[in-house]
């Protein structure tokens, strides 16, 4: 029993270790005061975070990150709300086949679908950029935000709604009062995670975003300069760090709530 | 007490799909009647109310709430409230919150919303509960907070659907009584729905007993009891013998009868039994008594085994195997008949008039 224990303590020990050491080395290189990615390090710096700050560049595209990453993520939650509560609520046909369906996107590969959004767009003559990037984002995080909110649905008690209209509101006020409310740490969390996804996706936003680069975009074409590379890490850190963040508030918020109930009663 | 019927269901059936699950249903509650509707699960009692609430609307057939033709309205405009078998109390606000809940639209000051509030609680004796959360409270706190929500809105009926089911059977009784209580004192309409018989017959002004989507009986409980209109009825009911009985025929107001166990008898025809009827014989196991010896206070004497004894407390039920039958008779006694135990020989005796003819 013991040896056992011990057994999946180190196994434990190499999984997180291979999971989080390449990632630690980039906060580490950021500070080091050198252009190669080498041990030891040389010293401690600031520079590659000054040089990040004054890069116009990198502004434009953290800048086109966000935007596209805001509308993609208000867009698909949107959508998915209401495919969550088709799905959750009423009887919809071909159930299974439209779930299938809807949450195909997981599986197609995203060069495949970013194959297909290329030859689509210019065939129908239309200029590359952001806007298909933001489309193709939609697509991509509304199975994300579905997931997340059928969760959230599928522990949402109907007589909570009944009892609303039954105390004389109508199904709008029910909804503003009783059904948003208990929804939406789940929207926010859906928003944040698609947000997230959005942020980081590559593949997508190569193929569409002609010279209107996204964050991912900008730092893997900053890789083919050595001079220009530290600040990348920089940014890597940065990044690392605040997405860390949001998600770790979307798992918070979405279990919100949700969680087992405690009973502080003492009986009546 | 008025008599007036506030509440009129006509021909009303309901079907999901392919399943009838309310079939042609007719009745009439009157305002200020403790009215239950009582059933086994799956006899369509629960749909019903959910009719009366707007929650679901019948196949066919019409609504009246005091004349006024309710059939398509929708819940949050009929003149009823009700108390949710789960209690759906928000849990996102507090109990304050909640009983407020449905005072939106009319318009109150803050005093007065709070004075509503307040006199709720005292209704339902939680007064100081105002920021507690649903999670922050016990089952039984919660139904009352529900039922203080539904009240506060002044309804003209509540509707309560199984609101005791989830309470432990002490605090069940004592929310009978309660409920007892604040129906009479409010005087409005309940109409209550469970699958208990007991609840059912301490509170209730008037029951209707239903299986499988239809109305069995509509008759106030002791009625019920004494006078079972059919063999669904009496042993959905309280604890009944029934015997099988073979009609031989019927002359003047006597019917001859052979009942399993007691052979043939002669019965007055008080239920206009026509001969190509199917009926049994019931009886309750109360009205039979025990003893050593045959009893001449009782026109009927019959020979028997005692096969099991339970004891109740307040009463014990012996299990009398009787000599020129299969079929095992259930007894009830308040006395202490501890003379008798397992394996014994007895006599069982009752009256024949305490023996009700019971249509299939």
């Amino acid at each position: 029993m013991y040896n056992k224990n011990n057994t999946l303590f180190i196994y434990c020990v190499f999984y997180f270790a291979f999971l989080y050491i390449p990632v630690l080395l980039l906060p580490i290189f950021s500070f080091n005061d050198s252009f190669h990615m080498v041990f030891p390090l040389k010293g401690f710096t600031f520079d590659w975070y000054i040089q990040m700050w004054n890069k116009s560049r990198l502004h434009q595209a953290l800048f086109n990150s966000i935007k596209v990453g805001i509308i993609a993520s208000v867009v698909s939650t949107f959508i998915a709300l209401f495919a969550a509560k088709a799905f959750t609520r009423y009887k919809v046909k071909f159930h299974g086949l439209s779930y299938g369906a809807i949450l195909l996107p997981f599986i197609i590969p995203e060069i495949i679908i970013a194959v297909a959004l290329i030859v689509i767009w210019t065939s129908m003559g239309l200029k590359l950029g952001l806007i298909p990037v933001t489309i193709s984002h939609i697509l991509f995080c509304t199975p994300f935000c579905m997931l997340i909110l059928i969760s959230r649905m599928e522990g949402f008690d109907k007589s909570l709604e009944e009892a609303s209209m039954d105390l004389g509101e109508n199904s709008f006020w029910t909804f503003w009062r009783v059904t948003f409310p208990l929804l939406l740490p789940g929207i926010i969390a859906s928003l944040l995670l698609a947000f997230v996804i959005s942020f980081d996706e590559f593949i997508l936003a190569f193929f569409l975003s002609s010279s209107d680069q996204t964050l991912p975009i900008y730092m893997w074409s900053q890789l083919r300069f050595p001079k220009k590379f530290p600040h990348i890490l920089a940014l890597g850190a940065i990044i690392i760090i605040v997405t860390s963040l949001i998600v770790m508030t979307a798992y918070w918020l979405r279990n919100l709530g949700q969680g087992k109930k405690k009973d502080f009663s003492i009986g009546i | 007490m008025s008599t007036k019927n506030y509440i009129k269901i006509k021909n009303l059936s309901k079907s999901f799909g392919d399943v009838e699950v309310l079939k042609n249903i007719n009745l009439e509650v009157e305002e200020g009647e403790f009215f239950s509707l009582l059933g086994p699960s799956g006899c369509g009692k629960t749909t019903l109310l959910r009719i009366l609430a707007g929650f679901e609307y019948p196949s066919e057939g019409e609504v009246f709430f005091d004349d006024a033709n309710v059939t398509s309205l929708p819940p949050n405009l009929r003149p009823s409230n009700m108390v949710f078998q789960n209690y759906a109390i928000f849990p996102h606000i507090n109990v304050q919150r909640n009983i407020e809940f449905g005072l939106r639209k009319e318009n109150l000051s803050k005093a007065e919303m709070e004075e509503r509030v307040e006199n709720a609680l005292k209704m339902v004796q939680l007064e100081g509960y105002e920021n507690r959360y649903s999670n922050q409270l016990s089952g039984g706190q919660r139904q009352r907070i529900a039922l203080a929500r539904a009240l506060v809105k002044q309804p003209k009926v509540l509707l309560l659907d199984e609101p005791l089911g989830a309470l432990d059977k002490k605090l069940r009784e004592e929310m009978q009584i309660e409920l007892r209580n604040l129906q009479k004192s409010l005087g409005i309409t309940f109409i209550f729905v469970t699958h208990d018989q007991e609840e059912a017959m301490t509170m209730s002004d008037r029951i209707a007993v239903m299986d499988e989507g239809n109305i069995l009986q509509v008759s106030p409980p002791r009625e019920i009891y004494h006078n079972p209109k059919n063999k669904f009825v009496s042993q959905f009911i309280g604890n009944i013998n029934i015997l099988d009985a073979d009609l031989k025929s019927i002359a003047n107001d006597f019917i001859s009868i052979s009942v399993d166990g007691f052979g043939l008898m002669q019965l007055k025809n008080h239920k206009n039994i026509i001969e190509s009827d199917q009926v049994n014989i019931a009886i309750r196991p109360e009205e039979i008594n025990i003893s050593k010896v045959s009893d001449s206070k009782y026109d009927c004497n019959f020979k028997g085994k005692v096969k099991n004894i339970s004891f109740y407390g307040e009463s014990t039920y012996f299990y009398i195997q009787l000599d020129n039958s299969e079929k095992i008779l259930m007894v009830s006694t308040n006395e202490s008949k501890e003379t008798f135990s397992e394996n014994d020989s007895c006599f069982v005796n009752f009256n024949s008039t305490n023996l009700k003819i019971i249509k299939d």
